[in-house]
């Protein structure tokens, strides 16, 4: 991977991500931003896949178990070249291909449609087991909130996972701490999520989910190691400055205004960024 | 003219073996069907497939949601699961994840309800569906059999094998009444006639089917004709079968092993006030929570006996005359 690039990456991610939130007027803003960086390093240095043959049964999946997220990851399949980046500005728009929840069945790179949290690791053990029985080429790759690990259903799978040594699937966690209501340690803490991985038979490792080097770092060791899990430590509303608040950031409204100066914001900080790297 | 009932005795083979033999002669010509279990394999009978194709079987274990969203995902990838529980725990226990991570999603799962109703028994309450059907036909497109007795698995194994999306077959475990001759003719969505009459038709599934032909056994004797329809179809519901009845007969009881609303007796009724309204009586469980108990104790206890499908028949029959 080249680091410099992996980040222009993440920055396009975010600033389609925010213009298209900003052109719906409102948006789930902080799980959104929390997971550009993972996506821009999945979409740019990871995954097999090819936007102009999207069911190619070989490829690499994304289940974005965190469905609500669906406008992040939206950003990132315009910016693989899914669709045309014009249609980001349909969200949630009556009839359009770009549902507030993902939805497989509207939108070209969806593999699997989630929202009601808690069943996207269960699809995706299910893919993994059928590419097994098929003898498929391509992993699994499932992204699931820190709050959704709430639901019991995702320990079941995770039992599953491990008991069918199923290496063909990576757990990614947006451990970005803090749910709908308020900071997951304020409603049910979450103590440590690594050694509940490996207490339930994965290998885990943790990232800091905002440095590409470091998530590109664990997803490919956690590829190759077997049933794998990468807690990814982040920030709810990472990266756009609106949202990057210690109060209620779970869906926000936006406005033209705001988007356009956290747009400017995200360029100032990758030129800075830059300048550190060099 | 015989009796409507001769010839008709408890089956020598097990349901539940006998919807194995189906589905392992659908797993020889499709390589792509798998069975998935909760923990149920012993149970529901589906250990032969486990030995003629090892791989393809997967017993999650007990997490019913793991087990059928795991089924969804393989679907994904072109797999025919046929996932299996007991009826309770494959409909209710799991219903989000019907709608949404199935049906939603126009993936491709074949759900196994075993221990409809009172075939439950021993195991009581907490096993006991009286409301599988009714949630199963609210889940937008999903197809809903119950076979009356061992012959039709070869016809509804093969209908879900052979088509795409949600089906949920409902299905005893143990021996049951044997109403079809060997190599019986099914056609999904289309009710069988077992019995012509003109004066009630009675509309029946599962094990209420033998209860409804002795029940027009008792109305023969009381000088009623009646029609008996097996309904093994509940979604889609045969509507024309159910137009032609309430034209032919004018009355309508409806027998099912089964809440009284929500299932077959909803659907007939459905249909009737939206083209030809006639009288109708539903016989099934009223307001009601399962229990132990033999299967005939329950049947007496639930009112699902051929003298309560008599009775409403009979009610019914009044009815048209006010």
């Amino acid at each position: 991977m080249d680091r410099k690039t992996t980040m222009k990456a993440a920055a396009d991610i975010r600033k389609l991500c925010i213009a298209e939130l900003a052109a719906a007027g409102y948006g789930h803003i902080g799980g959104s931003m929390s997971i550009c960086d993972i996506l821009a390093v999945l979409y740019t240095d990871i995954l097999d896949i090819d936007p102009k043959d999207p069911h190619d049964p070989d490829r690499d999946y994304v289940v974005l178990s965190k469905g609500h997220c669906g406008p992040a990851l939206y950003a990132t399949l315009a910016y693989k070249g899914y669709f045309d980046k014009e249609m980001l500005k349909t969200l949630n728009q009556g009839g359009t291909s770009l549902p507030s929840h993902c939805d497989r069945l509207k939108t070209p790179g969806i593999d699997i449609s989630t929202g009601s949290l808690g069943q996207g690791l269960s699809l995706g053990s299910g893919v993994a087991m059928g590419k097994k029985l098929q003898g498929r080429g391509g992993k699994v790759f499932v992204i699931v909130g820190d709050g959704e690990l709430q639901e019991g259903q995702n320990w079941e799978a995770v039992q599953f996972i491990a008991h069918r040594s199923l290496d063909n699937i990576v757990v990614i966690v947006d451990n970005n701490k803090r749910q709908l209501d308020d900071y997951t340690e304020n409603i049910c803490r979450t103590f440590d999520y690594k050694s509940k991985f490996e207490a339930f038979g994965l290998h885990a490792f943790e990232a800091d989910g905002h440095d590409v080097c470091d998530i590109y770092d664990k997803l490919t060791a956690a590829a190759k190691s077997g049933p794998a899990a990468v807690i990814m430590n982040t920030e709810k509303g990472h990266g756009c400055s609106f949202a990057e608040i210690p109060g209620f950031n779970h869906y926000m409204v936006i406005s033209q205004e705001m988007a356009d100066e956290a747009i400017r914001e995200v360029d100032r900080r990758l030129e800075a960024s830059y300048g550190q790297i060099d | 003219m015989g009796r409507l009932t001769d010839g008709i005795s408890l089956d020598k083979t097990e349901m539940r073996a006998a919807y194995c033999a189906a589905l392992i002669g659908e797993a020889r010509k499709n390589d792509k069907i798998v069975v998935v279990d909760a923990d149920v394999r012993h149970s529901v009978g589906t250990e032969p497939f486990y030995k003629e194709f090892p791989e393809r079987g997967i017993n999650c274990g007990i997490m019913e949601a793991q087990a059928i969203g795991m089924s969804a995902g393989m679907s994904e990838t072109g797999m025919v699961p046929f996932f299996h529980a007991f009826g309770v725990f494959a409909t209710r226990r799991v219903f989000d994840q019907i709608f949404l991570s199935c049906a939603y999603q126009d993936l491709n799962v074949k759900i196994i309800g075993a221990d409809p109703g009172v075939t439950a028994a021993s195991n009581g309450g907490t096993h006991m569906p009286f409301e599988d059907i009714g949630l199963m036909r609210l889940v937008p497109g999903a197809v809903i059999i119950e076979p009356a007795d061992a012959s039709m698995y070869p016809a509804a194994v093969g209908y879900m094998a052979r088509n795409y999306g949600v089906h949920y077959l409902r299905t005893s475990r143990r021996k049951t009444m044997r109403i079809y001759p060997d190599g019986a003719e099914f056609v999904i969505g289309k009710a069988n006639m077992l019995a012509d009459g003109s004066d009630v038709c009675l509309i029946a599934s599962g094990i209420m089917v033998y209860e409804a032909l002795r029940a027009a056994e008792m109305l023969e004797a009381k000088g009623f004709s009646a029609r008996v329809l097996d309904m093994h179809t509940i979604k889609p519901v045969d509507r024309d079968a159910i137009v032609a009845a309430a034209r032919d007969c004018g009355a309508i009881v409806t027998a099912e092993n089964h809440n009284a609303t929500g299932g077959l007796g909803s659907a007939v009724s459905e249909v009737l006030v939206e083209t030809l309204p006639v009288p109708l009586e539903r016989v099934g469980v009223k307001e009601s929570f399962g229990e132990v108990g033999t299967q005939d104790y329950l049947q007496k206890r639930f009112g699902l006996t051929a003298e309560n499908i008599a009775a409403a028949a009979e009610k019914c029959i009044a009815r048209k005359r006010v």
